[in-house]
């Protein structure tokens, strides 16, 4: 089974922000998102929990995507304004893929 | 005097308040009671859609009169209007910056659903008639304070200023509540009392249970946001969330009375008025201004400014409406 290099992008984002960042994604041609619930951590303001907080504001949610690299700085171009001032972050690391046509 | 403490007693020791004390008591002592998600986000629009039905159904029996224009346009303008005193007011008891004082501010002139709901229970329990349009006003004036706020911030020449984009615009006008409040209302408007009929075992004789349950949630969303809270709100802060309330619900039954609206109805705005947003307006201020700490609105509309007006503030607007309308 041959694997392909790729790289594998997470992005923590405030909720109320998830619908601008998934549309820069699309229009930096990421053909595939998962978007998951981040139920609490601690940042720089200090420890933070969803259950403390009613609706979207003051939850944060991740978006992951695989893509190839040659998409990467388009992407991350697009993402980052939607990212730049608010809370979040943006991590890529290297992973393998073996249907490298699907990113 | 003592019919108030008779009727601050009577709302204290209601299962409302009593469910919603039970829920920030637990999250003090640190239990681990909670709510899935799901559940909450069901009784939420239970709760809106029974509000917004029984209001247009009211409005359905009393017929469509110019009273609705006049209160929505001065629920518009208190909306608008409310933030401005806010901003005085954190200028004069807190060190607050410009940004964060008008992210601030912005969340007291919306409002909030929930008091408005627990408001009408209130008025349900008291025998006391009220407008069924008062839903409407309500829904009217989530986003107007918005704008306020953001005015409030680029008057000022704040860095980063506030984003209001057409993007944005349809998302406060769209938001869920509102859609909902205002699709049941309209509902309730349009099938009258026979629709009431159809339905009245579930929109009616349920109501106040879901709302205990509804408060007990409430109850541990608040006090777990004061504990994580601790140290983030000053004296001064803690006491605009007291005192700011007290003074919406003032200039709401000022309006009140220049409109004529009922004693029921003048209660209502006075709630309205009163209350701050923890849902609209939050979610609008992480997109629109973003440099506005999250943890200072938040804790001070929920954490703060809730419990006071579902445990006091209630019975003190109650009073004031039906004093200064000449009623009860």
């Amino acid at each position: 089974m041959q694997l392909h290099p790729a790289k594998r992008v997470a992005i923590v984002i405030e909720a109320p922000m998830l619908r601008r960042l998934t549309e820069a994604l699309e229009d930096a041609g990421v053909t595939g998102y998962s978007v998951l619930p981040v139920l609490a951590g601690s940042g720089r303001s200090g420890p933070w929990s969803s259950d403390s907080s009613f609706g979207t504001a003051g939850t944060l949610v991740q978006v992951v995507c695989i893509l190839s690299e040659d998409k990467l700085q388009d992407m991350v171009d697009r993402a980052f304004p939607v990212v730049e001032r608010h809370i979040g972050m943006i991590t890529v690391t290297d992973c393998e893929v073996l249907r490298p046509e699907r990113f | 005097m003592q019919e108030f403490f008779s009727l601050a007693l009577g709302n204290l020791g209601s299962p409302l308040i009593l469910s919603f004390v039970l829920g920030l008591a637990a999250a003090l002592a640190r239990s681990d009671l909670s709510f899935p998600e799901a559940v909450a986000k069901a009784l939420s629009v239970y709760l809106l859609f029974a509000i917004g039905f029984k209001g247009g159904v009211s409005v359905s029996s009393h017929g469509l009169t110019l009273d609705i224009g006049t209160a929505l346009i001065a629920g518009v303008v208190l909306s608008a209007l409310i933030p401005f005193i806010a901003m005085a007011l954190l200028r004069v008891m807190t060190s607050l910056g410009r940004t964060d004082a008008a992210a601030v501010a912005g969340h007291y002139g919306s409002i909030s659903i929930v008091t408005f709901v627990a408001a009408t229970s209130v008025l349900d329990s008291q025998g006391i008639a009220s407008e069924g349009y008062m839903v409407a006003v309500a829904a009217a004036m989530e986003a107007p304070a918005i704008l306020s706020a953001l005015w409030l911030v680029s008057s000022g020449g704040a860095s980063g200023g506030g984003r209001m984009d057409a993007r944005l615009w349809r998302e406060i006008l769209l938001n869920g509540s509102i859609v909902l409040l205002i699709g049941a209302f309209l509902i309730g408007a349009v099938t009258g009392e026979d629709g009431l009929r159809e339905i009245e075992a579930f929109v009616v004789d349920p109501f106040k249970g879901a709302l205990c349950i509804f408060l007990l949630d409430m109850g541990l969303i608040a006090g777990r946001g004061l504990l994580k809270s601790r140290g983030v709100l000053s004296l001064g802060l803690f006491a605009f969330g007291v005192v700011m309330p007290l003074a919406g619900a003032m200039v709401g039954t000022l309006a009140a009375v220049l409109i004529g609206l009922s004693p029921g109805g003048a209660f209502l705005l006075a709630v309205l008025s009163a209350s701050a947003s923890y849902i609209a307006v939050p979610a609008a201020m992480r997109v629109a201004l973003p440099e506005a700490d999250p943890g200072i609105y938040l804790t001070l509309s929920l954490g703060v400014t809730f419990p006071f007006n579902l445990t006091i503030g209630i019975p003190v607007y109650l009073m004031l409406a039906t004093a200064a309308m000449g009623g009860g």
